[in-house]
């Protein structure tokens, strides 16, 4: 017989080609994204596992995660080379008066650990990220429950959604005129949150209004057809409701918040601190103190200093505990909101 | 313009200040002169020559009804006809809406007039409850669903709560159904009941109206059948005002039936004589299916 002929027959064989390659276009597409991903996260985990991880037990580079960084020295001791820090190295001189001369080449950061700036990184999230869940969720329940749409609104609008666009280091710079020489907190944790904070709100505010928007406008209307007011309903019937959205918008301002250098620099990050954040004599002293952190730190031993096999290993082990951080806040934010999410469900 | 049951302005203006509450009017007040009907209760709600805009737009032309004391009324007409906008008139939901507003014209209850400046909306609302096309029960324990209001207005006494969520899922006739499962959310029932659990939230706060927004358009015949029913036996307690779609269900539950369309009032009567002995031919032809 003849090829069928009828209403449904096969479509000619060059269509099929067609289809499929774009199906391939698009599945390859992916398929490099993933690739460079993965290329990006092998690559500072097996550079820095070396950093942070040891062959005998406890298996942890205790050092590495707990102690300030020092300088390192190597040298040639009893035809052995040894690799020493600041510290160890002044003791082992007390032991061995006759190494006070030998020849030693000193390599700065590269002993020692990054205690000081996990802190500081800790402390420049939260800090921040309070700051711009208060001021974003506000204006987002201002804008999204209470603003009647107009000209200035859209204004407001429009210049939130700018701000997002504007780049970090301009932040920075802004955080720097305005909170560090103008208000004159000095490079600060205080002049760090809020210009961080800034930088983030613009994407706290458009992802809580967002959430807001998603909260069914029968809640609302069936609260107030009770006689709640416009506040008691926002509070009861809205906000809880939005809160595991605007969370989800503030794991991802986690990320940038820990990981931008550029805003930090002139307003927060110190190059090397001795003391750690909690040793101030006053309270008031903690606010106005600049900190260490992980990304200016991996940028100071990137690019300020002199490159060798020693500084890699810095390099890559702070990356690698850096990125560990980063993931167990934005893990620790995606369970709070998981357990909000099934508390309350629609 | 034809509005048989409003009395004209020349008319109704008789007593400027004779809209006095319920309880001492016990003349007539919602019958215009002359006009045979079943025995009359004293109105309660009064509007009177309401126009309503929504931006330019205007919605409302002239509105002239009286809404009686305990009655369940109906409001019928083809979509977009103005039925549910008056609705959310009488409890100010319109507020919500930006760019609205009344152009002309009063509503008042208990002789207030609940667009004056001084007037709280949160206090009207209370007493002029609402259930809305799509049910609307609030995440939260069935329990919790209907002690919200309450709550809001500072009961917080247990015992008391307790005592209120049973007479009022009793009240909204899904007391049986989920005695056993108070802690259980609200948006586990199913669609009729859930709608009946925002009508016992409604009638938790003890409201004096109870508006009713297509209160079954969501539902199928069985649980549009259940709500009918308790419509009926809420009608000894609060006043009923009730927009639907559903002719039938107009005829069924309803007292009085006031038919719109294009946002004027095309005539008000009791049900009986709107579905039997219509006077205007629009709404002869309305309730007989011939558009709509």
């Amino acid at each position: 017989m003849n090829p069928p002929d009828h209403a449904f027959r096969p479509r000619p064989e060059s269509g099929h080609r067609r289809e499929r390659a774009v199906f391939w276009l698009f599945r390859m597409a992916t398929y490099f994204i993933l690739a460079c991903g993965a290329a990006v996260f092998l690559n500072i985990f097996f550079k820095g596992a070396g950093t942070v991880f040891t062959a005998s037990p406890p298996f942890i580079n205790t050092t590495f995660l707990t102690e300030a960084p020092e300088s390192l020295y190597v040298f040639e001791w009893e035809g052995r080379k040894r690799e020493m820090g600041d510290r160890e190295f002044r003791a082992f001189k007390e032991q061995n008066p006759a190494a006070a001369n030998v020849k030693t080449e000193s390599f700065v950061y590269s002993a020692g650990g990054i205690w000081p700036c996990i802190v500081g990184t800790v402390l420049l999230v939260v800090g921040s990220m309070t700051i711009a869940l208060a001021l974003g969720v506000s204006a987002a329940i201002y804008l999204n429950e209470y603003a009647r749409d107009g000209a200035f609104i859209r204004f407001i609008r429009l210049a939130i959604l700018n701000l997002a666009g504007v780049p970090s280091i301009v932040f920075g710079l802004f955080g720097f005129g305005m909170f560090v020489i103008f208000f004159g907190w000095n490079v600060s944790l205080l002049a760090g949150w809020f210009t961080l904070a800034f930088m983030v709100l613009p994407v706290v505010i458009t992802a809580s209004e967002e959430s807001l928007k998603a909260v069914p406008k029968g809640f609302r209307e069936g609260s107030l057809a009770l006689g709640a007011t416009r506040w008691q309903t926002i509070r009861k019937n809205v906000l809880p409701y939005a809160l595991p959205g605007i969370l989800t918008s503030s794991i991802l301002g986690i990320a940038r918040v820990a990981g931008e250098t550029a805003p930090i620099m002139f307003t927060a990050a110190y190059v090397v601190r001795d003391k750690l954040p909690w040793e101030v004599e006053r309270i008031a002293d903690f606010f106005f103190q600049g900190v260490m952190a992980l990304p200016y730190h991996i940028y100071v031993v990137s690019s300020k200093i002199p490159q060798n096999e020693y500084t890699e290993r810095v390099q890559y082990g702070t990356a690698f505990v850096f990125l560990v951080i980063v993931a167990l806040i934005a893990t620790a934010s995606i369970l709070l909101r998981n357990r909000l999410r099934n508390r309350y469900k629609w | 313009m034809e509005s048989p049951a409003s009395a004209p302005a020349g008319a109704s203006s008789a007593g400027p200040a004779s809209d006095a509450p319920p309880k001492t009017a016990d003349r007539p007040a919602g019958v215009a002169p002359g006009m045979v009907r079943a025995p009359t209760s004293p109105t309660l709600i009064d509007i009177r020559n309401l126009d309503f805009f929504y931006g330019r737009t205007q919605a409302l032309h002239d509105i002239n009804l009286k809404i009686e004391h305990r009655k369940v009324t109906a409001f019928i007409g083809p979509s977009g006809c103005g039925k549910s906008t008056l609705l959310r008139c009488l409890n100010r939901m319109n507020d919500l809406i930006d760019g609205t507003r009344v152009g002309r014209g009063t509503i008042r209850i208990h002789g207030v007039d609940i667009y004056q400046p001084d007037v709280d909306v949160i206090e009207l609302r209370k007493r002029v409850g609402m259930v809305f096309q799509k049910s609307n029960p609030f995440p939260k324990s069935i329990y919790e669903n209907i002690t919200y209001g309450l709550r809001l207005h500072g009961k917080t006494d247990r015992a008391q709560l307790d005592e209120i969520v049973e007479k009022s899922l009793r009240g909204a006739a899904l007391w049986d159904e989920v005695k056993d499962r108070l802690d259980a959310s609200g948006l586990g029932l199913s669609g009729g009941q859930q709608q009946r659990l925002c009508i016992a939230r409604a009638i938790a706060v003890e409201p004096e109206v109870i508006l009713m927004d297509e209160p079954c358009s969501a539902l199928d015949p069985v649980a549009t059948a259940k709500v009918e029913e308790l419509i009926q036996e809420l009608r000894t307690r609060f006043t009923i005002v009730i927009v639907t779609h559903n002719m039938q269900q107009a005829a069924r539950v309803s007292d009085r039936t006031a038919f719109f369309y294009l946002g004027r009032l095309i005539e008000y009567n009791d049900t009986r004589d709107i579905f039997t002995n219509p006077a205007n031919p629009q709404t002869e032809a309305y309730v007989s299916g011939r558009f709509g």
